[in-house]
């Protein structure tokens, strides 16, 4: 299935294909003193390893030809320590190239980590985990790699090729020339490459970032999988991927054995014309054997700064089209957002009056509004249960509260702020929330507790697990230490959801928003928490997503939701009187013949009758 | 590095399983590791062998390749040594032969080289194809307790990074590999046939090298595996928290995930500095060993020259092949690299690969026999615990006839959830027997047991693609008309019909516009289509609201009329469509037999039953 990507921005035509590598610098802002002065040392190393020839040229034209064994000697001698000195320049240099590279990468892997996070639900709910996975993984280490070595090697190249000419040049200037001539053709076909591998390269990231996806999409769907037997299915729809993977990686291969074969061919046809040209001249006398040899061998260096542009070009473009998909994240502003002069509220300070007025909600990027004209006041340390049918849009209305989502219309107040107008983390910090997926993650029951409130004490953390009737947590193998969440103990439904209600309950909010906080637990232990939680909610404002008229005894008023407007307002029992919908939506009889003659068995079809 | 590993170990908390991040093939002495190896060897090959006649192809072309290569600097001397002085003479003939020798091989090299890199990409591309389909099916295979304990993340990121390391590989290190090895042999060939006495000090380098490849190979063999199982931990710590951004967001989550992000991700970053560092020693190694027998060869063979037991044309060329000779092994470290890096992942799948199913298919599976009222369901002896230590039923007898709707009823813990995963085979029990018809689950093939049982839990995925599309994973077969059929059966298509696109709504990531109360709706239709004898339903309908609980319900009754059906549910309304109703605890049944006769009994099963009836409305 292809990949959903409505929300990466459409990179423009004609904007630079570097263009967003290039914005990546100030990565390597830290390092730039020691990049240049390991520029030259690889440019010193280099050179040693040129000079290497030179040194054989004047021991084939001196000593051999005058007889001169002690100056044999010296030359040698000459000849190794210039080969030690270009062994420890390399060395040095990648020693230090490495650290400084890995610690780019983990800088980069850091700060998109950083703004992910800042990035509202909105986004994530767009963007596939396995596309984000991708860009954190394959796309940054093939980054470094251009930092550390393509780039490098570029430079390196670039200046090996024109101190080689050069002294090919001064060696013999014709034939020098015609080595330099080769450029041009080496330039077309480099240039022809960079542009197909571009796209190709672009392509493939892509293509790993849809199997990535594929990929956690089945881990997470192991037992729908597993309890359907649809392995066969799965595994056919991966093979599409993979396939499709494969393909691109052949052509990218194709590609580039096409480029590296002619950039092999070139510097040979050259060197075959110079062996020619060369013989001709050292015939005629112009040129000494030693001096062709020399000339030869040098040449001969310039055999892998050539050979390697290919494969530098192909880290080049994979570096900027990694670069673009990082970007993509980067470039991303978080939807959600302190306002310039967001205002910081403390615990204390808030009484909890909470304020929807004239809310309208609709997902980013859908026409359908969620939520229409809402109008709902929640006093200070009231208890507000919203009820309505499956859809009918309650969670999304809670999801407002601690700003997962911003309003599209009207205004949601906390004791006559806006909320926009909040921190974020004040706001959050006074907003206890527990989701009706109680999500656990890979940690110890006591850090997934504290979440909100690390400073929790031992005391505060046993209080509050005996009120969700979580004590069990003290039972698991290694008490509050256990891991649980998906990597650790596996816990039932009943068990993930009385922790998440602790942890809740724990972070001591102004206003607990908890949505269908009970709905796995059994009619007993439900009762021992509602027992429970009504002592905690005497002081605390609250709107709890029902759906069974046993939880509605927490709540002090009722409102009930459909489609995506309030419809009614008030206690209980005034609503179980004055609404038919309210009694329709709770009740576990059968509705009156009169709408079970509707066409439509859900819900929604009951409360409009 | 301790401040670090503690502060992980704390935050992460105790795991119940300890090494539970690693396939059994995976354990950490030196036997198993050893074992590894060769595991991940005899995988290679057998990954290779479909491509054997292209390998041998790609060998020849790059024979062809290195031996033109190779003609180069022997064209070179022969055109100094030989054509020189026929020039001097006004012979042109040597020299035109030398460079139409010379251009001949230049194209023989481009030919050969072209060929070469497209078929090496090629295989490299199959195997990699080959595996990564492998892996996925193996994860497919292996068991729910499997996956429990080896995480989404993990596998995520062997599916992933690991495979893409093995794909750099594959992506253009093993020619280089190969031809290095090529050139190094025959330039030593050729340097022997040249020079015998200037060949054997270059030889004198050989030991060196071997020993220099030897400590590197088994010093980063070590650093990889490391960095391997640093990346995995990233991913995993990545993949959760994106997964969990709405309580990450909700928590002020976001410090404290940094903070574990960063300590996770400078782990990977000091692994892999280990193994750059090793690298980072090698290569130059490699150049100092060369540097120095250049320097050895140009003393001896100036000496040689002088002495007049060689020509100059020799010492020449010899200079030239031991560039050829070092330039390559210098590329081959570099690509060794890779091939460490690629081996370390290998050796992570073939690990994946070498973990046997615990809950295998049969090697030969007995057919369902043909009854008139298939589902009879029998527990025989039953006794299973997620953990040895730990039974969680023991010694369970229970019979549920063809047709019979059975509740599941008792406390956190009684054992519901594990019955219902027995009889779906996620788990086969410690000790007695499962059957479906009179069939051992064991021998049934697994398309068999799928067809006739399902189970729907209270965690609904929904997979990307379209709403129709995650219904007909009941049944693939299903037209649109059965689909839809299926979702008004279950009162589910009105809110689908009202979608943006109606089925054809894609339900993004993990459902993330449906509410949880609509997943579950679909996840019965899904159910529904797939038209199980044996249905098993666990917590399936605790996210709905009452009305459609009960238009399910009302639903149910009709669906479940021919079939055999396992319900397990906390709110007893599902209860009353029951036959049966079993109470639960502590993994043995306290209580059974039908709802008005248990609600008058005077049991557990009656005190729920009132609390629950006080609860309504």
């Amino acid at each position: 299935m292809p990949a959903d990507r409505d929300g990466s921005p459409a990179s423009p035509a004609g904007r630079h294909p570097l263009r967003n590598l290039w914005r990546l610098r100030h990565y390597l802002r830290p390092y730039a003193a020691e990049f240049s002065w390991l520029m030259l040392a690889g440019l010193a190393a280099t050179g040693a390893g040129i000079s290497v020839p030179l040194v054989a040229q004047r021991v084939v034209d001196g000593p051999v030809a005058r007889q001169e064994p002690a100056g044999l000697v010296r030359l040698a001698g000459l000849a190794l320590l210039l080969g030690l000195v270009e062994a420890l320049l390399i060395f040095v240099r990648r020693w230090v190239q490495s650290s400084s590279s890995m610690a780019i990468e983990a800088a980069i892997r850091d700060d998109v980590y950083a703004h992910l996070q800042r990035l509202a639900p909105s986004f994530h709910d767009r963007w596939q985990s396995g596309q984000l996975l991708s860009r954190i993984t394959s796309d940054l280490s093939v980054i470094r790699r251009f930092l550390s070595f393509g780039l490098f090697f570029l430079v390196l190249n670039l200046v090996t090729y024109l101190v080689v000419v050069a002294l090919l040049i001064r060696l013999h200037t014709v034939l020098g020339l015609v080595v330099a001539g080769s450029a041009i053709p080496l330039f077309v076909i480099t240039r022809r490459f960079a542009r197909a591998y571009h796209t190709a390269s672009r392509r493939m990231q892509d293509q790993q970032g849809d199997v990535a996806t594929l990929v956690e999409e089945t881990a997470q769907g192991l037992r729908t999988m597993k309890a359907y037997g649809r392995g066969p299915e799965l595994t056919a729809r991966f093979a599409t991927s993979a396939r499709t993977l494969h393909d691109t990686g052949v052509g990218k291969g194709r590609l580039l054995a096409r480029t590296s074969a002619k950039l092999d061919l070139v510097p040979n046809l050259v060197l075959g014309l110079v062996l020619v040209a060369g013989a001709a001249a050292a015939a005629r006398g112009a040129l000494s054997i030693g001096e062709l040899v020399a000339f030869i061998s040098l040449q001969l260096m310039l055999t892998w700064p050539v050979q390697g542009l290919g494969w530098i070009i192909a880290n080049g473009q994979e570096a900027a089209t990694a670069a673009d998909r990082v970007r993509e994240v980067l470039d991303t502003p978080p939807a959600i957002l302190d306002a310039p002069h967001a205002v910081t509220l403390t615990r204390a300070e808030v009484t909890g009056r909470l304020r929807f007025e004239g809310v309208t909600f609709r997902y980013p990027g859908t026409a359908r509004a969620v939520l229409r004209g809402i109008d709902l006041t929640v006093e200070p340390g009231e208890t507000l249960a919203l009820v309505g049918a499956t859809g009918c849009g309650k969670s999304t209305l809670l999801s407002l509260v601690p700003r997962l989502h911003d309003v599209t219309e009207g205004r949601v107040t906390l004791d006559g702020h806006d909320l926009r107008d909040l921190r974020l983390s004040s706001l959050r910090r006074v907003v206890g929330v527990a989701f009706e997926e109680p999500t656990l993650f890979s940690m110890s029951v006591w850090e997934n507790l504290t979440l909100g409130r690390p400073e929790a004490t031992e005391e505060e953390v046993r209080a509050t697990l005996a009120l969700a009737q979580a004590d069990f947590a003290y039972d698991l193998p290694w008490g509050l230490a256990t891991r649980v969440g998906e990597q650790g103990l596996s816990l039932s439904g009943g068990q993930r959801q009385r922790l998440a209600l602790a942890r809740a309950v724990l972070s001591r909010p102004a206003l607990l928003v908890l949505d269908d906080p009970l709905s796995a637990l059994d009619v007993h232990t439900e009762a021992l928490v509602e027992a429970a939680l009504k002592r905690v909610l005497g002081d605390t404002t609250a709107l709890l997503v029902v759906h069974r008229p046993s939880t509605i005894a927490l709540a002090d008023r009722v409102a009930l939701l459909d489609a995506g407007r309030i419809v009614a307002v008030g206690t209980h029992s005034e609503l179980l009187a004055g609404v038919p919908a309210y009694r329709a939506v709770l009740s576990a009889e059968p509705p009156p013949p009169v709408s079970a003659a509707g066409p439509a068995p859900d819900g929604r079809g009951l409360v409009r009758s | 590095m301790t401040a670090n590993a503690d502060d992980l170990t704390r935050w992460r908390g105790v795991a119940v399983e300890p090494d539970a991040d690693r396939s059994r093939a995976e354990d950490t002495d030196p036997e198993a590791v050893s074992r590894l190896r060769s595991l991940s060897r005899v995988l290679l090959r057998d990954l290779l062998r479909p491509h054997r006649r292209q390998l041998g192809v790609a060998v020849a072309l790059l024979l062809g390749q290195n031996a033109a290569a190779m003609a180069g600097p022997y064209l070179v001397m022969l055109g100094i040594d030989r054509a020189i002085d026929p020039l001097r003479a006004d012979d042109y003939r040597p020299l035109a032969a030398v460079a139409a020798a010379f251009v001949a091989a230049s194209a023989v090299e481009y030919a050969a080289r072209r060929g070469f890199l497209t078929v090496s990409a090629r295989i490299g591309q199959a195997v990699l194809l080959d595996l990564r389909q492998r892996v996925y099916a193996q994860f497919l295979r292996l068991p729910v307790a499997f996956h429990e304990r080896y995480t989404s993340g993990r596998m995520v990121s062997r599916l992933t990074s690991d495979l893409d390391s093995i794909g750099e590989l594959a992506g253009g290190g093993l020619d280089s590999l190969v031809l290095a090895a090529l050139s190094v042999l025959s330039v030593a060939g050729i340097l022997l046939w040249l020079d015998l006495p200037l060949a054997a000090v270059t030889l004198l380098a050989f030991p060196f090298l071997f020993a220099l490849s030897r400590w590197f190979a088994r010093a980063s063999a070590a650093a990889y595996r490391r960095t391997r199982e640093t990346i995995a931990l990233v991913i995993v710590h990545f993949v959760e928290s994106m997964r969990g951004i709405r309580a990450v967001q909700a928590f002020r989550r976001e410090p404290r995930n940094q903070q574990i992000f960063a300590a996770v991700s400078d782990d990977y970053r000091r692994a892999s500095l280990t193994a750059f560092r090793l690298i980072a020693t090698y290569s130059p190694g490699i150049k100092v060993i060369g540097n120095v027998t250049v320097a050895a060869v140009l003393c001896y063979g100036g000496w040689r020259v002088l002495h007049g037991a060689t020509e100059l044309g020799v010492l020449a060329a010899f200079l030239l092949y031991l560039r050829r000779f070092f330039e390559p092994m210098q590329e081959l470290s570099q690509f060794y690299n890779s091939l460490q890096s690629a081996t370390a992942a290998l050796e992570k799948l073939a690990g994946v690969l070498d973990e046997r199913p615990g809950v295998p298919e049969p090697a030969r599976p007995v057919p369902l026999p043909a009854v008139p009222h298939p589902g009879g369901v029998a527990f025989r002896s039953v006794t299973f615990g997620y953990r040895p230590d730990a039974p969680i039923l023991t010694d369970l007898d229970l019979i549920v006839p063809a047709g019979q709707t059975v509740a599941l009823i008792g406390p956190t813990g009684a054992g519901k959830s594990t019955i219902a995963k027995l009889l779906a085979r996620f788990h086969d029990p410690v000790a007695g027997t499962v059957t479906l018809d009179g069939v051992d689950l064991r021998d049934l093939a697994d398309a068999d047991l799928r067809r006739a049982v399902v189970l729907v839990t209270q965690e609904t995925h929904l997979f990307g693609g379209t709403v129709a599309e995650n219904i007909r994973f009941g049944r693939p077969s299903a037209d649109d008309a059965a689909v839809q059929a299926a979702a008004r059966a279950i009162g589910a298509h009105d809110f689908i019909a009202a979608l943006p696109d109606g089925y054809a709504t894609q339900v993004h990531r993990r459902g993330g516009r449906l509410s949880a109360g609509q997943r579950q709706l679909v996840a019965f239709a899904r159910a529904f289509l797939a038209d199980p004898a044996v249905l098993i339903l666990d917590e399936a309908t605790s996210s709905l609201d009452v009305p459609t609980e009960r238009a399910v319900q009302r639903a149910l009754g009709t669906i479940l009329a021919d079939r055999t059906a396992l319900v397990i549910a906390h709110r007893l309304s599902t209860v009353e469509i029951a036959d049966r109703v079993l109470v639960l605890d502590a993994g043995r049944v306290v209580e059974d037999g039908s709802p008005e006769r248990l609600a008058g009994a005077g049991g557990r099963y009656a005190a729920l039953h009132r609390q629950w009836r006080d609860s309504l409305l």
